[in-house]
């Protein structure tokens, strides 16, 4: 067995090495696109673009607009007394935020009464308007701090003392709260399951098709060995693609690796051999190309949304997270974000690398199986 | 032509099924699955005073319904083990002495932990936290001026009055679904096209198509005009059943959609065409077909990530990443009820896209035939 096995890599091999582009189709891209993603992919909100109606004009509106002007969170693009140029900036897209200080506001102020405020938020986008929501009470919070102390020590020359609970916020495993932090590992577990589905999907459903499928079945290689002589390669440069796009990860955009690279090898081996079964379970199903192909998107561009890669597996309808139990993406992506920043080891993370374990048996299973029925 | 290619895919049940049916699978599973509403953060308690006002703070947690208690712990080393196991995602740690510093200075200190792993869960979830305790410091200062008789501050304080436009309950969902649909429509369409005539050079139906009399651009929009067809059918479930199954709200005019939509199913079905007619294997074609389509088209777009966050580099690639346009367009139409006049701009790019794509892919093929 392991001698027809190893001439069958072989000739995998020697096909892989002919092909003069193939080394350039298979790293030159993932390179791309681990920078473009890696830059692309980020809910931060910075420069939410502001547009300020001060109907006031007193020295409490202003000092209020530089507290918008001064900080990065915000960036104010207008500053009017029309109220139309309110609603044609947020009708136009050129302000995201509309702030309106109505006359009299400095005045109800000093006299100890509390002011309104009024904000307007484009909500097109909920996420960014619900962020810059809380980067809004933020500053308004400081602004009214400020303003009191000030008072406060214009007329008695002492501060006052805050009255109330202070929350001190913690964020763990990512203090710096860098949310590329977060998608990076995303990034290269998505990457890498693409490559490797479509890859062994389209090598196996192309042999059919060239008609060079039959001629390799009229061998004495079994089907098991085929499977193996096929997935092979593919482990190896699937393996060789997590570790590329790790190193640029670590290496070009800083992210923190505290755990254990074994760790990392085992379930990034245990995610191979799951994608590997489902690019074989996906050629089993297409005879042409374009049905693999169809079936490719059909069913990776799921797993991808599916994975909790940006989309928090909790907020999904309880269907859907049952169907996420068969994603073998959502479990690595837990083991490639703990190894990477939470530095967990394998005591808490078994359940992940099970579930992988399982599904990449399941699937091997099925597709050597259906494989077998196929060519009767 | 036309009738030919039409033949073809009707003799090929499969394909066409695929075609159609996946437009709506995929609305189906990504329509819910796109979410980034966080209902109920699931918090941990370290409580190391445990008396009657701790409990309230912790009740008010609860009680505003933003978050779910998982776990009472009794060491500050469980809030390590709790998050490494995922059991929470924020913790809350009440120090010893919190009801007695509150009752004589005024003011006491409460730590919240997140598992910042996920920034976006973290900042929402601070964002909620900070209001809770918010709510929770006015009845503080007003409990604490009835009682010792002090004007909290000097100055008046500022009352936040926000109005939000567009998508007033902020459902992360109306956000996203326009976007679903263009990105499923873009990917459909880039799939229908892209193999059809590496397909006729692998089968060696090139050569008899070639001797035929038909010229490039006939032969361009034989091979278009039933995918055309086939896209607008697609483009129907899809939106039909954003409004009519997801609810987004739908307040622009049906012609601003169909002219749109009709110029974006133009653009996609064009790049297929030239990628196929490029790429002489299906292979790969279909590769190509996939890194230029699937996750630019997620990533890029702005259908999640929006793209004025970008680092300017990215964001000028972003202008070659078709479906950004139709994004900006589908999410204006839907929440806003933007007319043609508000979104030439976007409109404009598609338009050079089609008009590029379609002078390239007629030229591509002449190329082939010398």
């Amino acid at each position: 067995m392991f001698e027809r096995l190893s001439v069958m890599l072989m000739k995998e091999f020697l096909e892989l090495k002919r092909d003069h582009w193939a080394m350039f189709r298979l790293i030159v891209p993932l390179i791309i696109q681990m920078l473009v993603f890696g830059y692309a992919a980020t809910f931060t909100v910075h420069h939410v673009a502001t547009s300020i109606l001060d109907l006031d004009q007193s020295q409490a509106s202003r000092s209020l607009i530089s507290h918008f002007v001064a900080t990065s969170r915000f960036k104010v693009v207008d500053v009017t007394q029309n109220r139309n140029d309110i609603t044609r900036d947020i009708d136009r897209s050129t302000a995201t935020i509309a702030i309106v200080i109505h006359a009299g506001f400095g005045r109800t102020l000093e006299n100890g009464q509390s002011a309104p405020l009024q904000v307007i938020v484009d909500g097109t986008n909920s996420n960014t308007a619900l962020i810059a929501l809380g980067y809004l009470n933020q500053i308004v919070a400081r602004f009214s701090m400020d303003q009191s102390s000030r008072a406060a020590n214009f007329r008695a020359g002492t501060a006052v003392p805050e009255i109330g609970i202070s929350l001190q916020a913690r964020p763990w495993f990512n203090e710096g709260l860098d949310d590329r932090w977060f998608f990076i590992p995303g990034v290269i577990g998505t990457l890498t399951l693409l490559q490797v589905v479509s890859l062994t999907a389209f090598a196996i459903v192309r042999e059919r098709e060239v008609g060079t499928l039959e001629q390799i079945m009229v061998s004495p290689i079994r089907p098991v060995e085929f499977i193996l002589g096929k997935t092979v390669p593919f482990f190896l440069i699937g393996l060789g693609d997590i570790a590329l796009v790790s190193a640029f990860g670590i290496f070009w955009f800083h992210i923190s690796f505290v755990g254990s690279p074994w760790i990392m090898l085992l379930g990034a081996s245990l995610f191979l051999m799951a994608a590997l079964g489902i690019g074989l379970l996906l050629s089993t199903f297409s005879r042409t190309q374009q049905q693999a192909f169809a079936l490719n998107f059909f069913f990776v561009n799921p797993l991808f949304i599916l994975s909790g890669f940006a989309f928090p597996i909790a907020a999904m309808p309880k269907l859907l997270q049952w169907f996420t139990v068969i994603n073998p993406l959502r479990y690595f992506l837990v083991v490639i974000r703990a190894v990477f920043l939470k530095g967990v080891g394998f005591s808490v993370l078994w359940p992940d690398l099970a579930a992988m374990a399982l599904l990449a048996l399941a699937m091997l299973t099925i597709s050597v199986l259906r494989f077998r029925k196929s060519l009767d | 032509m036309a009738y030919k290619e039409m033949l073809q895919i009707w003799r090929d049940p499969r394909s066409l099924a695929i075609a159609l049916l996946m437009p709506l699978m995929q609305m189906a599973m990504l329509g819910y699955g796109v979410s980034l509403d966080i209902k109920h953060v699931p918090l941990c308690i370290y409580d190391q005073e445990n008396s009657q006002q701790s409990r309230a703070i912790v009740d008010q947690f609860v009680s505003s319904g933003w978050f779910s208690i998982s776990r009472s712990l009794d060491r500050q080393a469980g809030i390590r083990h709790a998050m490494d196991r995922g059991e929470c995602t924020a913790a809350l740690v009440i120090p010893v002495d919190f009801s007695r510093r509150l009752a004589t200075t005024g003011s006491a200190n409460m730590q919240a932990v997140f598992d910042a792993t996920d920034v976006n869960t973290t900042n929402i979830a601070l964002g909620y936290a900070q209001g809770v305790v918010a709510q929770a410091n006015a009845q503080i200062a007003a409990h604490w001026n009835a009682s010792h008789g002090v004007h909290p501050s000097l100055v008046g304080q500022v009352d936040l009055e926000p109005g939000t436009w567009f998508n007033e309950t902020l459902d992360s969902r109306d956000f996203i679904i326009p976007g679903v649909v263009a990105v499923i429509l873009a990917l459909v369409g880039a799939q229908l096209t892209s193999l059809t005539i590496s397909r006729e050079w692998e089968r060696g139906t090139m050569e008899q198509l070639i001797s035929t009399p038909v010229t490039a651009l006939e032969v361009m929009l034989g091979k278009l005009i039933p995918y055309f067809a086939i896209g607008l059918v697609d483009a129907g479930f899809c939106l039909v059943s954003a409004v009519f199954w997801f609810g987004v709200p739908f307040r622009g005019s049906i012609t601003t959609l169909f002219v749109t939509t009709s110029l974006f199913i133009i653009v996609v079905l064009g790049i297929g065409y030239l990628i196929s007619v490029r790429i002489r294997s299906q292979l790969g074609a279909s590769q190509i077909a996939l890194l230029v389509t699937m996750l630019p088209t997620t990533l890029l777009s702005g259908y999640t990530f929006p793209i004025d966050q970008m680092p300017a580099p990215i964001q000028a690639i972003t202008l070659i990443v078709y479906p950004r346009y139709f994004v900006t367009i589908l999410r204006a139409i839907f929440l806003k009820g933007s007319g043609l006049s508000d979104l030439w701009m976007p409109i404009f790019g598609l338009s050079c896209y089609a008009l590029v794509i379609l002078w390239l892919a007629a030229r591509a093929f002449r190329k082939r035939l010398d």
